[in-house]
């Protein structure tokens, strides 16, 4: 670009806005390139609209989590600001060494989740306690200067707002949050509480600790002298793995969402949570993903939101989807378990299957209605029977049940014997615990379950306490004859088996579940929780996977002559021992290169290495030294040590 | 009766003054205002005072220059953390605002000096002038010029001008190598039993007798004189126990002259104190709503009560083959993780250094692969060398329970060592089932 001013100076550009480039709208993504036939506009609304509502709710729920002890510490914090307006002349408040508040909040390992937190506790603390609130993250404060000029803005200003209010007695206290505790450099944080130490008679200074192990840190990381100016109070969060039930419970135990995960989808991001990061913001952009995908790559997810809108949906499918839908699994299953006439109508008649469709729309959305309903009541049944045979927490029933017939399982069954074992009062305990999750359930199915269930109770209840004396337990079981507790229970018992058979039974075996359930677990674990490694290897021993390039098609474990130079050379050196000889790795080299060039094998030329073949050697070892495969090594000075273990 | 500071020049009234508040540091006192001498007159162009905490260094030197009105410029090294800021509050406090606005930016030693030079011959001292720096070890770790300069501060701005350096540490520890100007050198010696007994019992609560009170601090020196001499300390324990000493005196259960049975009252209450407010277990806060609740019974939970760290269940692993990879020779591995290792006896293989525990030493480091290697052993499943394996390696580093070693290239094998505790270590392992006993050098 040019100027027409002959002085020196510095110009300001602007961007030419024709010229930028047109960023893509995420919505073309889901749209095919030619027309709009497989409905991407509307697969694209509808996963927008539930991922708002995934993220709204999400919101909500940490708000609720994270209210007790957010309204605990702002409790604390002004208290300690009204403490400090009128400290009194007292003797004990002139003897005693004046201390700065300190609030140590422990939140857990998962530090990226703090953010929220510490997001709300600011957003909460402007709003009603002070303006002058602080945030501060380690990295922002890697020395004394920068973390001190950093709160020098804050410190100062509120000094002269004090000098001026000071008739009113209205400061309003300064509050610094140290986001990372643990991160943070010792010798600055020390040096910093020492500052506010000499300043705290004049200022009300406080101070939040965030804490992601344990209290003790601040022992270990502050001396005595240090930690003697403060005056720490303990405030302890909701350990995550509770935070993961509640999101579950509300996401995805529930018949709201039309989208589903299956069990092994479900298991990859549990198994994500449980043994890599403990963050359930991780949790729910996996969710996130697995939503997206479901949308981009089902073609028939238009019939994946409410019933309304899916019904509508259904009408409107073209021929295509029709054919789509025909082609799917479970619904051929369907079709051959019906009638040959029907059957053919199911097969030629586009007009029929749209109406079948929508039957099945409304009874797949039943049976999750029932479904959630029964797993929860199974759930409450079960969780505090000893050594948890259906395990401790809800979500471990839930995947067993989308895997295989739940009652099928020889955990059920102990389950069940345990239950026959449990006491009166405690089968009446947990029968009516069961009744309470029923009732806001308002499918037909579940009204009668619980009416029946209520029935079992109020006979149990009344059941005369006299029939089951010690005397006639003895007599009893020497007969093997009955009590009549002992038969209601078995019937009380065999009702429960009997409605978990009828409604627990996997969402495969259900017509169109391929529409709302997310079932390929391994994309989900590739791109969540990439293996770089294995990424590298791959690309180093088979071209192909990433290239694509039809000339290096070759067999498992050969590598074309014509492949990259790096591949060629990490495939030789696959073929050494610990250390390589520089030389002989170059030679086997251009052999093989040569191999590629077309050279007659028996002609002088061939395998030399001329000064190309040289360079290219030499570029491809940097690039696998690079990558971490060789590095040089003192021992032999011709040689480079390999890092890696294993070969061909 | 307190010793009469003397020194000409001053009047006498506020020397009496002085010595009263300066009491128990009279000699300190009088031999620092030997050494000032007459306000007029020259002094030592350095001096250097050191002692322990809470000795009196601060008050006894800022409680002259104040009380005697003497013209001075009093900073921390911990505020003042580079030497510009530094150069700019001496600057201030001594020839004002206009003074300071004369620093360049990133003054120099030298340009404070000329600016000090500039201002002083339009302000000539008729009175000598102090610069007083606390925790001036700090000043080590500043420019190398700075300590050296300012100890011949003197000389070199051609001024009547002393600077006191107030410091913990011994001279020898501050002495460059290049040499310097050595600066007059005063200790603080720490007090005694009797002249702690002696300040303490000075600020007596004001519905109380002064005997009282006075037996009262002796009871709680009994306790914490062993432990504490940290004056400011033991005023604060001092005021945070009193009320339950009176308890029984307020419910008329015992008489003023009751010593003994006020002692047996209050002393298990002062020990019990030691173990948690003076440690910072318990905070002073939450102790005196304890004593106001009066439930001894349900003893708060201190902070390192709560020592327990959830963490992901591979982490918890990383963690286990951190503290093996720390604590065994990594000549035993073969031993501990190899399935067909054949019979090793400890005794064979043992090195002589290798007869002390390894616990004794501490951790030792060690590089990723090995860290890697014994990981993969541990754990009970297969687990794939994913991204987020190595992330968590880096997450248990910002948690510090790992410690990176050496410098920050990642790319060259980097060396780690493992930071927790053994207690830690085991309650760890017992939630994954994992018996680290049988697999640590040191319990073989």
């Amino acid at each position: 670009m040019t100027t027409s001013s002959v002085s020196k100076g510095c110009f300001v550009f602007k961007p030419d806005l024709k010229k930028r480039k047109r960023t893509v709208d995420i919505e073309e993504y889901f749209v095919d390139a030619d027309d709009d036939c497989s409905y991407g506009r509307e697969r694209f609304s509808i996963c927008r609209s539930l991922w708002e509502k995934i993220k709204t709710d999400t919101e909500i729920l940490q708000d609720e989590l994270n209210k007790k002890i957010l309204d605990s510490l702002l409790e604390f914090i002004k208290k300690c600001t009204s403490s400090f307006q009128c400290r009194s002349d007292e003797w004990s408040c002139l003897m005693r060494a004046s201390e700065i508040p300190t609030a140590a909040l422990v939140l857990g390992v998962n530090v990226p989740d703090h953010d929220m937190t510490f997001q709300s506790l600011s957003d909460l603390l402007q709003e009603s306690v002070t303006p002058f609130a602080v945030s501060v993250q380690a990295k922002e404060c890697s020395g004394m200067p920068k973390s001190v000029c950093k709160h020098k803005h804050a410190m100062k200003s509120p000094g002269k707002y004090c000098s001026l209010e000071n008739d009113v007695l209205q400061c309003p206290p300064i509050v610094v949050i140290f986001k990372d505790f643990e991160a943070f450099n010792p010798h600055v944080l020390q040096d910093f509480i020492f500052i506010c130490s000499r300043y705290i008679q004049e200022l009300p200074l406080l101070l939040v600790f965030g804490i992601a192990t344990s209290p003790c840190t601040i022992q270990h990381m502050l001396p005595h002298s240090v930690s003697s100016l403060l005056c720490i109070e303990l405030f302890q969060s909701l350990s995550c793995t509770q935070h993961l039930a509640t999101v579950i419970d509300k996401l995805i135990l529930t018949a709201e969402f039309p989208f589903k995960l299956s069990g092994k989808v479900l298991q990859v991001l549990v198994n994500i949570f449980l043994y890599h990061d403990f963050s359930v913001r991780n949790f729910v952009k996996g969710l996130q993903l697995a939503l997206l995908e479901h949308f981009h790559s089902q073609p028939l997810s238009v019939l994946c939101c409410k019933k309304k809108h899916a019904l509508l949906n259904a009408q409107k499918l073209s021929h295509q989807h029709l054919e789509m839908l025909r082609q799917l699994p479970s619904f051929m299953r369907y079709v051959e378990a019906q009638e040959p006439q029907e059957q053919v109508q199911l097969l030629t008649s586009d007009k029929y299957v749209k109406e079948v469709c929508q039957k099945l729309l409304k009874d797949i959305r039943k049976y999750h209605k029932n479904y959630y309903c029964i797993l929860r009541c199974l759930s409450s049944l079960t969780s505090s029977l000893p050594k948890y045979p259906l395990g401790k927490h809800i979500r471990e029933l839930h995947m067993s049940c989308l895997e295989r017939n739940i009652w099928e399982t020889n955990e059920y069954e102990s389950a069940i014997q345990l239950l026959r074992l449990l006491a009166k009062d405690e089968l009446v305990a947990t029968l009516k615990k069961c009744a309470d999750i029923l009732k806001p359930c308002k499918t037909k199915k579940m009204n009668s379950v619980l009416q029946q269930l209520e029935d079992y109770i109020v006979k149990l209840e009344h059941l005369d306490s006299k029939f089951i004396t010690l005397l006639e337990m003895k007599g009893s079981r020497r007969t093997k004859k009955m009590t009549p507790f002992e038969m209601l229970k078995n019937e009380a018992l065999d009702f429960i088996d009997c409605f978990v058979r009828s409604h627990l039974s996997p969402p495969e075996l259900q017509p169109l579940h391929e529409v709302c359930y997310y079932s390929s677990s391994g994309f989900l674990r590739q791109h969540l929780n990439a293996t770089p490694r294995t990424s590298i290897q791959t690309a180093l021993s088979q071209p192909f996977y990433y290239l694509q390039n039809e000339n290096l098609k070759t067999d498992a474990g050969t590598v074309s002559s014509s492949a990259p130079d790096i591949c060629i050379v990490y495939k030789l050196h696959l073929e050494c021992g610990r250390l390589i000889n520089l030389y002989d790795w170059l030679e086997a080299y251009a052999t093989v290169v040569s191999g590629a060039e077309g050279k007659d094998p028996d002609s002088e030329e061939y395998g030399k290495v001329d000064e190309l073949k040289h360079a290219r050697f030499i570029k491809a070892v940097s690039e696998l030294e690079f990558l971490g495969f060789v590095k040089s090594t003192k021992q032999k000075t011709d040689h480079v040590a390999r890092l890696t273990w294993g070969g061909c | 009766m307190p010793a009469v500071l003397q020194c000409p020049g001053y009047p006498e009234a506020k020397l009496r003054c002085l010595a009263e508040s300066l009491q128990c540091r009279e000699v300190q006192a009088s031999t620092l205002l030997a050494l000032m001498g007459e306000p007029q007159q020259y002094s030592y162009p350095s001096v250097f005072i050191y002692g322990h905490r809470a000795t009196g260094k601060s008050h006894v030197v800022l409680a002259l220059l104040t009380e005697l009105e003497l013209p001075h410029a009093a900073m921390s090294c911990v505020e003042c953390f580079s030497r510009g800021l530094l150069f700019e509050q001496v600057l201030m406090a001594l020839f004002g605002p206009e003074a300071a606005a004369l620093l360049p930016r990133c003054a120099s030693f030298s340009d404070f000096v000329r600016v000090y030079r500039q201002m002083c011959a339009q302000e000539p001292a008729d009175q000598t002038r102090y610069i007083v720096l606390e925790r001036a070890e700090l000043l080590r770790n500043m420019e190398a010029n700075l300590l050296p300069g300012l100890l011949r501060l003197q000389e070199l701005v051609d001024d009547n001008v002393t600077v006191i350096l107030l410091s913990e540490i011994v001279w020898d520890k501050f002495r460059p190598s290049t040499g310097c100007f050595e600066p007059l050198l005063l200790h603080f010696p720490d007090y005694t039993k009797a002249e702690l007994q002696q300040i303490l019992s000075r600020h007596s609560h004001p519905s109380y007798t002064p005997e009282l009170y006075s037996s009262y601090i002796n009871i709680l020196l009994g306790v914490f004189y062993s432990v504490c001499r940290d004056l400011r300390e033991l005023r604060h324990l001092a005021a945070l126990n009193f009320t339950k000493f009176c308890e029984p005196l307020e419910k008329g259960e015992a008489q003023e002259s009751d010593t003994h049975k006020l002692w047996r009252r209050v002393e298990p209450h002062l020990k019990r104190a030691m173990q948690t407010v003076y440690l910072r277990e318990v905070s002073s806060v939450q102790w005196e709503q304890q004593q106001m609740d009066e439930k001894e019974a349900t003893a708060l939970r201190g902070l390192s009560a709560h020592a327990h760290v959830e963490l992901p269940y591979y982490s918890k692993f990383l963690l286990i083959a951190a503290y093996l990879a720390s604590y065994n020779p990594a000549r035993t591995d073969r031993r501990f993780f190899l399935k067909h290792h054949g019979k090793i006896k400890k005794t064979n293989f043992l090195k002589k250094h290798e007869k002390t525990s390894n616990h004794l030493l501490g951790p030792k480091p060690f590089p990723l692969d090995r860290l890697l290697a014994i990981f993969y052993s541990v754990v009970d499943s297969r687990v794939a060398p994913t991204a987020s394996i190595f992330s968590q390696i880096s997450s248990l580093v910002t948690l510090q329970l790992l410690t990176h070693i050496g410098h920050d290239d990642q790319l060259d094998t980097p060396k780690y060592k493992c930071a927790v505790s053994l207690d830690f270590i085991f309650a760890i392992s017992r939630t994954v089932n994992f018996d680290i006993v049988r697999y640590l050098y040191d319990f073989l």
